[in-house]
């Protein structure tokens, strides 16, 4: 559990900054939750604890731009993986008493756009989390730090904040931006407890579409009708207050899904409609130079999957009738975040719901084993996810004044056998309680111990 | 000026389009220039020259097609591929907000197939399950290219109606749909219900209109109004009211056709086609008075109870009656031989080869309002042909070659050779996967 020491020094550790260069040995100074002080030759405060990091090195913390850490019953997968599909196991266990419980009465079966079906997109992931989720400690063993968490249920599942992976008493402290944008997903419907959803509008890929669109349209003219009333009440109906629409205006971005070359090129378009900044996540296929080019030209931001496609389970004798693109995909896509980073396409990497270290780490090996560099990975999972989510002056990087988000390991932070020694969320010391490692030595082992300075 | 012009025109043809003659075919133009033998000269990808001597132009692609027949690109009036996540938004009764541009999937191998069995344009049609379906439009099946690239260019988007016991819920009086385990009625639930929704739905729409109309009137006074909500439901129906979208009705019984006449009448807008129109014959001189196209099966019935009076004559029937018909798949296996179903209406009612082969290729562009690019092998029409290596109206006719705007899309000995290098590769990637990961096994479980 956390360990408390107001003020902090590693030293004697490679520092790996990501938004400047390497320092083969240097030193690192914690007060006060903040980053005071890094380089070569930085004095070590006299109250200090003191880390040796020698033979360690220190990297910023990992964001994960794409997570439902935190929210309480929320299903680990952020709903990218397979075609179309969206939120759909998040149905099976509704996390909040904000929608209306399985199983949907006829009265609620939606029967068109107005009734807004499959919408909660008032909600704040902020106000959702619960302090005491243990997948926090989990994904904090891979080195974790920040993440992007979102309510995900139905179509508008609501805004996702930006958390900080402390294990405090009160989710307040783990808040850094309470609304990052607003969650789309296109779930089938018609299923029971999808919020409301009782079988009604829409059921279908276009169904959902097309509600989107006329939310958007309809929150244009919302807005419009609203500022005119606000102008001059007199001899002017009321605007009737709408909340799905309200929650529309206060996100300042919508993450979209798109997996296929087909998705990516419909989402680039259907966003474009939208007239709000946009992320598409998920991005499979972004491997396709095709796919590629077209989000280079439309100057996209990309939150690619780290959860590569994977055969599905065949019974010994069952043969393998994968069509030869679906066995391509299988084979490439690891190689897509080397061909965005070659591209210039702006794109960060996220878990996609891979929460044991373990898997998470081999994840991203695999794209550095297909091309990708490890400095271009360890920016994919830090100062990039930061930039696109306009929080790259607080987190990210390893510099004086930001966030002390921080992870010690012994080896490449990305190896198959890196020990993850210690995490820093908010200044506060974590020792993960398992390691990364297959196999793996526990952490504790390695653990210097509180006021070990050796 | 000139420079302009030529900018224009290299502007205007399609990248891979090359000069191509095609000679010594039998080629069945379905158009001014009847059948004969001879040759079609393509240039940046229209049809440039049709006719029995025709110089070979400089630098063309020369396909001599001796004893093999060259017909129109064939043209599949109704047809359900090419979408992703479902056709069907089947929860409510007016589904017009949806749209098949939404979704379309370049990558659904039925494009190909389709391709290979010589159709160059398909219409996509919305599901039946709602008296008011979703937008709908034609694609040609530039296999290969993108969603966009694959819209027809120019041609009018269409609307999807349908009648009868699907949108009243046949066989589902729950009218659920979707796998909801909770029961709930969807109206209409009868054949009157079917006609009050398609009624109740214009009457919005025309309010809707004239809210819209009021507001354009006040703009192009300079005045500058709050607009009216844009509704995507009711936009679509004014499009109609407006001449701006075609209606596609499916339907079967003789007293259902004469209801929607009778409601477009009232309403105010024209049928373009009936689908399937299985009792069409009975009614073909109403259906003609009306102006509306027929579309349906050559022998495709009895599946249900609505589609039991028909006769394999319907098609030949309707048209000595005056109505433009074709002949449709609506199915992805059956889009692949529409050649020979259109070979049917030859051998039942006696069409000539001529009217035979309009039904599959002239009749379905007329329908789709794009006749004027389509349909026929006439000079300046869209070079979209399809070789066929026997008399294309039998079942043993193979199709050689397809061509869209004239570029070759299929091309059955370049297939059959890419056929082996596409398995090598398969194996070699099934191989690649087995020996890096070995697969978890699931454990066999006995049958529930």
């Amino acid at each position: 559990m956390a360990e408390v020491p107001s003020t902090v020094a590693i030293r004697n550790a490679k520092i790996v900054t990501v938004s400047g260069p390497v320092i083969a040995k240097g030193t690192v100074i914690v007060r006060g939750g903040l980053i005071e002080a890094v380089g070569e030759n930085v004095p070590v405060p006299a109250d200090a604890w003191v880390v040796d990091g020698e033979g360690m090195t220190v990297y910023p913390g990992l964001i994960d731009g794409l997570s439902t850490v935190g929210i309480a019953g929320a299903a680990p997968a952020a709903a990218a993986a397979g075609g179309g599909r969206g939120g759909r196991g998040v149905a099976a266990t509704p996390a909040t008493p904000a929608a209306p419980a399985a199983p949907a009465a006829p009265a609620e079966r939606s029967m068109g756009p107005e009734d807004r079906p499959q919408t909660t997109s008032w909600l704040l992931a902020a106000d959702e989390i619960q302090a005491g989720d243990r997948r926090v400690e989990t994904v904090r063993g891979a080195g974790i730090t920040t993440a992007v968490t979102f309510p995900t249920r139905g179509i508008f599942g609501g805004q996702g904040s930006i958390i900080d992976l402390v294990s405090g008493e009160k989710a307040a402290e783990m808040i850094l931006v309470p609304a990052a944008g607003q969650y789309i997903a296109f779930g089938r419907g018609g299923g029971f407890g999808g919020g409301g959803g009782g079988g009604g509008f829409p059921i279908s890929l276009m169904g959902i579409i097309a509600y989107v669109r006329q939310v958007y349209l309809d929150a244009d003219h919302y807005r419009l009708v609203k500022e005119a009333y606000a102008k001059d009440p007199r001899g002017m109906q009321r605007p009737e207050y709408d909340r799905a629409l309200e929650g529309v205006l206060a996100s300042k971005r919508i993450l979209l899904p798109a997996n296929r070359l087909a998705e990516i090129d419909r989402m680039l378009r259907f966003g474009a409609e939208l007239k709000q900044p946009m992320i598409l996540y998920g991005a499979r296929d972004a491997y396709l130079p095709e796919a590629a080019d077209l989000l280079k030209k439309a100057n996209a931001t990309v939150l690619l999957s780290l959860k590569w496609p994977t055969p599905p389970a065949r019974l010994p004798d069952e043969e393998d009738t994968d069509t030869l693109r679906v066995l391509e995909e299988r084979d490439k896509a690891p190689t897509a975040p080397a061909v965005l980073q070659k591209a210039g396409v702006k794109y960060a990497l996220y878990s996609d719901g891979l929460d044991a270290p373990r898997d998470f780490q081999r994840a991203v090996k695999k794209a550095i084993d297909n091309g990708l560099s490890r400095e271009d990975a360890l920016r994919a999972l830090t100062l990039s996810p930061a930039e696109i989510y306009g929080v790259a002056d607080r987190v990210g990087s390893i510099e004086k004044g930001k966030i002390a988000n921080l992870v010690l390991t012994k080896g490449d932070i990305f190896d198959d056998r890196t020990t993850v020694v210690m995490v820093f969320v908010d200044g506060k010391k974590y020792t993960p309680a398992e390691t990364a490692a297959p196999g793996g030595r526990g952490a504790a082992a390695d653990d210097p111990g509180p006021g070990g300075n050796r | 000026m000139k420079k302009t012009l030529l900018a224009a025109l290299v502007a205007l043809g399609p990248l891979c389009a090359e000069t191509i003659i095609i000679q010594n075919a039998t080629v069945m133009t379905v158009g001014s220039k009847g059948t004969f033998k001879g040759s079609v000269v393509v240039k940046d990808g229209k049809i440039a020259e049709v006719g029995e001597k025709v110089m070979v132009p400089q630098g063309a692609t020369v396909i001599d097609a001796g004893g093999q027949y060259l017909i129109p690109g064939i043209i599949d009036c109704h047809s359900h591929i090419a979408g992703d996540g479902g056709i069907n938004e089947g929860s409510v009764s007016v589904s017009s907000m949806v749209n098949i541009r939404d979704i379309i999937n370049p990558d659904d191998i039925a494009i190909y197939r389709a391709l290979a069995g010589g159709v160059t344009t398909a219409n996509i049609l919305h599901g039946s399950a709602n008296a008011i379906g979703g937008q709908t439009l034609p694609l040609k099946m530039r296999w290969g290219k993108s969603a966009q690239e694959m819209i027809f260019a120019g041609a009018t988007p269409g609307i999807k109606f349908a009648l009868g016991e699907n949108p009243k819920r046949s066989g589902n009086p729950q009218g659920g749909r979707g796998g909801t385990t909770v029961p709930v009625a969807r109206y209409p639930a009868t054949r009157m219900g079917v006609e009050d929704v398609i009624r109740e739905a214009f009457n919005d729409a025309k309010v809707y209109k004239a809210e819209w109309d009021a507001y354009d009137a006040q703009v192009a006074r300079g005045e500058h109004p709050l607009a009216p909500r844009v509704d995507l439901k009711l936009q679509a129906l004014k499009e109609v009211l407006e001449n701006k979208r075609y209606v596609h009705v499916h339907c079967y019984r003789a007293d259902e056709i004469l209801m929607m006449i009778r409601v477009a009448d009232d309403v105010g807008f024209k049928v373009r086609t009936f689908q399937h129109v299985l009792e069409g014959y009975k009614v073909a001189k109403e259906i003609a008075a009306h102006g509306a196209g027929a579309s349906t099966f050559s022998d495709w019935w009895a599946y249900k109870i609505e589609a039991i009076d028909a006769i394999p004559f319907n098609a030949t029937l309707m048209m000595r009656k005056g109505i433009v018909v074709s002949l449709n798949s609506d199915d992805a296996e059956l889009m692949r031989h529409l050649n020979s179903e259109a070979g049917k209406a030859m051998k039942y009612g006696g069409s000539t080869e001529t009217e035979a082969l309009a039904m599959v290729t002239l009749n379905p562009a007329k329908q789709l309002g794009i006749d004027k690019t389509v349909g026929s092998i006439e000079v300046g029409k869209d070079a979209d042909l399809v070789l066929y290596d026997s008399f294309p109206l039998s079942d043993f006719a193979k199709v050689q070659k397809v061509l869209i705007d004239g570029t070759v899309y299929f091309d059955r000995d370049k297939e059959l050779v890419a056929q082996a290098a596409k398995d090598a590769e398969k194996k070699r990637l099934i191989d690649k996967e087995k020996a890096s990961q070995p697969r978890t096994q699931p454990v066999r479980r006995p049958n529930q």
